[in-house]
């Protein structure tokens, strides 16, 4: 399709205390309803948005993080996590979710589209977007 | 709004669907049906519970679109398609369907 254009959804707040992580979240899912390459970038404290064994009891809000893990089959293809933020924070892949993808007809696939990536690269991904969403 | 299964009494919101997904009983997708004129048979049962595994996985209802691609993996290529879906389902598979199996309507769902 022509007119199908480079989508980026740019993470930076941590998934609690603001409503803007849970608000991206939900145009992502939106957005897959209209076939567009829709990528997503998590930077400083955004990497807690996909950070694995997420417990929200204490703080009375849904736990949304296992919807992270589905954004493959809503055509999803991209899911990058800026290196720098995570090693500022003591993270490191290991303690990301991991997001299969899958083309159903095809039955092509890749085991986890969450990929870790210099600010380099960083850079380059939003420069090459056609649409950023900040969030 | 409300529902009575079995002499007990659920509450809904103003579109009629459950407000406390964990008070859901198959019952519940029984009345519902029953007041759509619709009886449930196994292929919609194979939704509903679908839509249960795919909600307490994710913790959202599948789009149409993800809903009629994992069916068609699951249940077979055949039913992998909205005329299928919509068959089952005549007020449309996201939000008829989810509303039975007592999930909050579908996100993008207008």
């Amino acid at each position: 399709m022509s007119d199908t254009k480079n989508f980026m959804f740019l993470n930076r707040r941590a998934p609690y205390g603001t409503i803007y992580a849970w608000e991206s979240l939900e145009v992502v899912l939106i957005a897959a309803a209209f076939e567009q390459n829709v990528s997503l970038m998590f930077v400083d404290d955004g990497v807690y948005e996909l950070t694995k064994g997420q417990d929200t009891t204490g703080i009375g809000m849904k736990n949304f993080s296992p919807t992270y893990r589905t954004l493959g089959d809503y055509e999803v293809r991209h899911m990058y996590v800026d290196k720098a933020s995570l090693e500022a924070r003591g993270l490191s892949a290991d303690d990301l979710v991991q997001v299969e993808w899958e083309d159903w007809e095809t039955e092509e696939s890749v085991d986890n589209i969450v990929e870790v990536v210099d600010s380099d690269r960083v850079a380059e991904l939003l420069d090459e977007s056609d649409v950023v969403f900040s969030f | 709004m409300s529902i009575e299964v079995d002499g007990k009494t659920f509450e809904t919101d103003e579109e009629g669907y459950l407000v406390n997904l964990n008070d859901w009983v198959p019952g519940v997708a029984e009345v519902m049906a029953k007041e759509d004129d619709l009886e449930l048979t196994d292929e919609h049962w194979d939704i509903i519970n679908f839509l249960r595994e795919y909600y307490e996985e994710y913790q959202i209802a599948p789009a149409v679109r993800v809903l009629t691609k994992a069916v068609g993996k699951r249940l077979g290529k055949e039913k992998g398609n909205s005329k299928y879906l919509y068959g089952l389902f005549p007020y449309g598979p996201g939000k008829q369907a989810c509303r039975y199996a007592g999930l909050p309507k579908p996100t993008g769902c207008v």
